[in-house]
């Protein structure tokens, strides 16, 4: 009744394409924007800043960049904690090198030596695929932790091979170190997640998009219509592993500050990363944002409810979260196979009927 | 936009009420799950009863009541932020991790937030310089001291020539592992012993090839920096491939009950640094037990009671107490502030006297703390496991380490850290 197209008329080719069609979707996303720009940061405090709200961001942004991979492409990658390790260690060294250097260049350029790093390990890709390619990734994986706690040039030769943020700001305030103010830093994330959404949303809707998704669907007969496999599974791997690697450095500048690469970016990160995107749902941006937020909220929720409310003991809080959190990623991949995003695809074809269905 | 100033002012309110000054409060960023939890939970335990007692022997600290608020980290470094932010609001005095990694991540959000941080025998080692880590401690000793101490050790054994000997280190591959490497290149150096690094990945459950490559080199000591479930996979291999127990020395976070007792008669005369005394052999234990344990209030399973590592909490616990103390005679108030709890970090000093009164006498070494040296006098010594008796014994004194080789590293390692982030040393 309320959530409906009729009445809501196109009349030119660009109303009809966009990605919001129906008039209510269109203003729950103008409103999104507007309470997470003009009310949030107002009302965010130290606690709510770094413990759930720019992991969210930062892992949003690893999520995009892996859906890309994986759900527009269909090429499966379990390399993400190690490309996220070369975002954040090309972030810590372009900092120490470069000091004068504006930091959202050096988050740039860290998601551009990212980029270069997937597509060499996307490189496989052309030849294996499916299960294999996994294990390729996975071996990507193991090699870069390996490599940055090998070669102590990439932490500046520190006794501990422990990689710490130096303080940068953007228009003079601070944006990473520990004097960072929580609204400075959440709106810096929030401009990155934005932007990166923004785009990843129209590239997936145009030529290279469809592209990707030929090649997912089936290489052969994308191959035969005329896309160069060569290219598609090159540039989803370089886009994918530039966001990968911005969300790296995001996570190691921004959000921890000091990192370490076997504890922060180890397989662990690579599953976690898979898991977001499957429990939100596959090619979808919005599923990407939906997985995102069920594995870094849900456990932080459960812990303000058990430890914070209920009162029970810290160890066994922590063992009944992993009950939880697991119990539910079954209950939802029972219920609907395809994720949170087909949960809320299907939740809007209900509305868009309700109260008559047929 | 006038409801978002209002909400801003609601919250700006809520914020500068702030916490009722009403406890002393002690976050204990602890670790009951996990691959670390063998060795977590003890620490944990002492930690905890330790306050349990202060509160119900004597009404708190100067007669105000400590609380203990617990924080599950897990060992990771992203729960221990959440930890971090979800404590700090509540008036947090004092911050002991219990995690190099953690540590690490914290020194720059407490030293801006002005929270002290006791990084006891953990952390960043160059912490020790008080100039220019103000709010970092990490007395009584740090890894690089251990590292010296262990070589003294091996030194007094072989009767002062180590020349030509190999000395392997078993660490685990992160930065805790990785801090006594420098130290140990320096004294390979000046004592002329090859030094051969074996790394063991997180979690450490997997070390046969490196138990394989000390079976083939037949290095002539091991040292261990390990923790966790790594500790005792270590110590079974090391007994599978019959390497002499006597000649392999874990850091004191490798000698617990816990980390030798999985590998049973194997284990007999493996040795481990510590930086206090161990057994339950002491007049607090009596206190404990009548105040805490029969009260019903020990922490946990109440099964930790006179291990190493709940003495370790337990010494842990203490020092922070006393220090409160002196922070609260130091500025005649008993509701002190974490600026004050650092000022009485700064001067604490532990004595026998001091350590007699509180029933814990030759429980540790006599040492003061400075704003020049944060990091005590670096004392250790060595313990051995008996595995028929299943008790570790002191067999040495507490005895010094080589403080010119340490000293120049700190300084160096400081003076690093100070031109990072454009700190000045000094001590105002």
């Amino acid at each position: 009744m309320l959530y409906r197209e009729a009445g809501d008329f196109k009349t030119s080719y660009a109303k009809d394409q966009q990605t919001f069609p129906i008039a209510l979707d269109r203003w729950g996303y103008f409103l999104t924007i507007a309470v997470a720009v003009l009310v949030v940061p107002f009302i965010l405090n130290d606690y709510w800043s770094n413990a759930v709200v720019l992991p969210f961001l930062i892992y949003a942004i690893a999520a995009i960049g892996l859906n890309i991979l994986i759900g527009y492409c269909g090429q499966v990658s379990l390399g993400s904690g190690g490309f996220m390790a070369v975002g954040a260690y090309a972030s810590y060294k372009l900092m120490t090198a470069f000091p004068e250097l504006n930091i959202v260049f050096v988050v740039i350029l860290s998601g551009g030596i990212t980029a270069l790093v997937g597509m060499l390990f996307g490189l496989p890709s052309l030849r294996i695929k499916g299960f294999y390619l996994a294990v390729a990734t996975l071996a990507a994986q193991f090699f870069l932790v390996w490599l940055f706690n090998k070669v102590p040039w990439f932490y500046n030769y520190s006794a501990s091979g422990q990689i710490s943020a130096p303080e940068r700001s953007l228009f003079g305030f601070a944006v990473t170190g520990a004097n960072a103010h929580p609204a400075t830093s959440y709106l810096f994330c929030l401009g990155f997640v934005f932007v990166m959404a923004w785009a990843a949303r129209n590239m997936t809707r145009g030529a290279n998009g469809r592209k990707w998704m030929a090649i997912r669907d089936m290489d052969i007969a994308a191959e035969i219509i005329g896309v160069d496999p060569l290219k598609a599974k090159l540039t989803a791997f370089g886009v994918s592993s530039f966001y990968i690697g911005i969300s790296g450095a995001l996570l190691f500048s921004v959000y921890l500050g000091a990192a370490e690469v076997g504890e922060a970016f180890g397989i662990e990160k690579s599953f976690l990363i898979l898991f977001m995107v499957i429990i939100g749902g596959l090619g979808s941006m919005f599923g990407s944002f939906a997985g995102a937020a069920f594995m870094i909220l849900m456990p932080v929720l459960l812990k303000n409810i058990m430890v914070g409310q209920m009162d029970w003991p810290t160890d066994l809080a922590s063992h009944f979260q992993f009950v939880i959190v697991g119990g539910l990623i079954i209950i939802f991949l029972i219920v609907e196979p395809h994720g949170l995003a087909q949960l809320w695809r299907l939740t809007k074809e209900k509305l868009r009927l309700w109260p008559f269905p047929h | 936009m006038k409801l978002t100033k209002l909400a801003a002012a609601a919250i700006a309110a809520t914020i500068a009420a702030g916490p009722v000054l009403a406890d002393l409060v002690f976050p204990s960023l602890d670790y009951r799950t996990g691959a670390y939890a063998a060795n977590g939970i003890p620490f944990a335990d002492g930690y905890a009863d330790y306050f349990a007692l202060v509160n119900a022997r004597d009404g708190g600290i100067g007669g105000v009541p400590a609380k203990v608020i617990a924080c599950e980290t897990g060992y990771n470094t992203e729960k221990g932020v959440e930890c971090y932010e979800s404590t700090k609001g509540q008036g947090a005095l004092v911050y002991q991790p219990l995690s190099t990694g953690i540590t690490y991540q914290l020194i720059p959000k407490a030293t801006a937030d002005g929270i002290p941080v006791h990084s006891m025998g953990y952390g960043r080692t160059s912490a020790a310089n008080g100039k220019v880590f103000r709010n970092i401690f990490n007395y009584p000793a740090n890894y690089w001291n251990g590292a010296s101490i262990a070589v003294n050790h091996i030194l007094a054994e072989e009767g002062g020539d180590v020349k030509g000997k190999t000395i392997a280190l078993v660490y685990h591959n992160s930065a805790y592992g990785k801090e006594p490497i420098r130290t140990l290149e320096e004294l390979s150096k000046k004592h002329g012993f090859k030094l051969s690094l074996l790394a063991v990945d997180h979690p450490g459950q997997e070390q046969k090839s490196q138990w394989l490559q000390i079976r083939r080199e037949k290095p002539d000591y091991v040292l261990m920096w390990g923790w966790g479930v790594m500790n005792q996979v270590a110590i079974q291999e090391a007994a599978n491939i019959r390497f002499p127990m006597d000649h392999f020395i874990g850091i004191w976070w490798s000698g617990s009950e816990n980390d030798t007792l999985p590998a049973g008669d194997g284990a007999d005369g493996y040795k481990a640094l510590n930086m206090h005394n161990v057994g339950s052999d002491y007049p607090l234990y009596a206190d404990l037990k009548k105040y805490v344990y029969d009260a019903g209030k020990a922490a946990g399973a109440g099964d930790q009671s006179g291990t190493v590592l709940y003495n370790r909490g337990m010494y842990a616990a203490m020092l922070a107490v006393e220090a409160a103390k002196t922070a609260q005679e130091m500025h005649g108030t008993k509701d002190i502030t974490p600026a004050m709890m650092r000022d009485g970090m700064e001067n604490l000093v532990i004595d026998e006297a001091k350590m007699a009164g509180l029933g814990m006498p030759n429980f540790g070494p006599s040492f003061s703390v400075s704003c020049e040296n944060h990091g005590g006098p670096g004392l250790g010594a060595v313990q051995q496991w008996d595995a028929s008796a299943k008790k570790w014994t002191l067999i040495t004194e507490f005895g010094p380490s080589d403080m010119d080789v340490i000293g120049a590293l700190i300084a160096e390692d400081s003076a690093a850290f100070a031109a990072e982030n454009n700190i000045t040393e000094g001590c105002n």
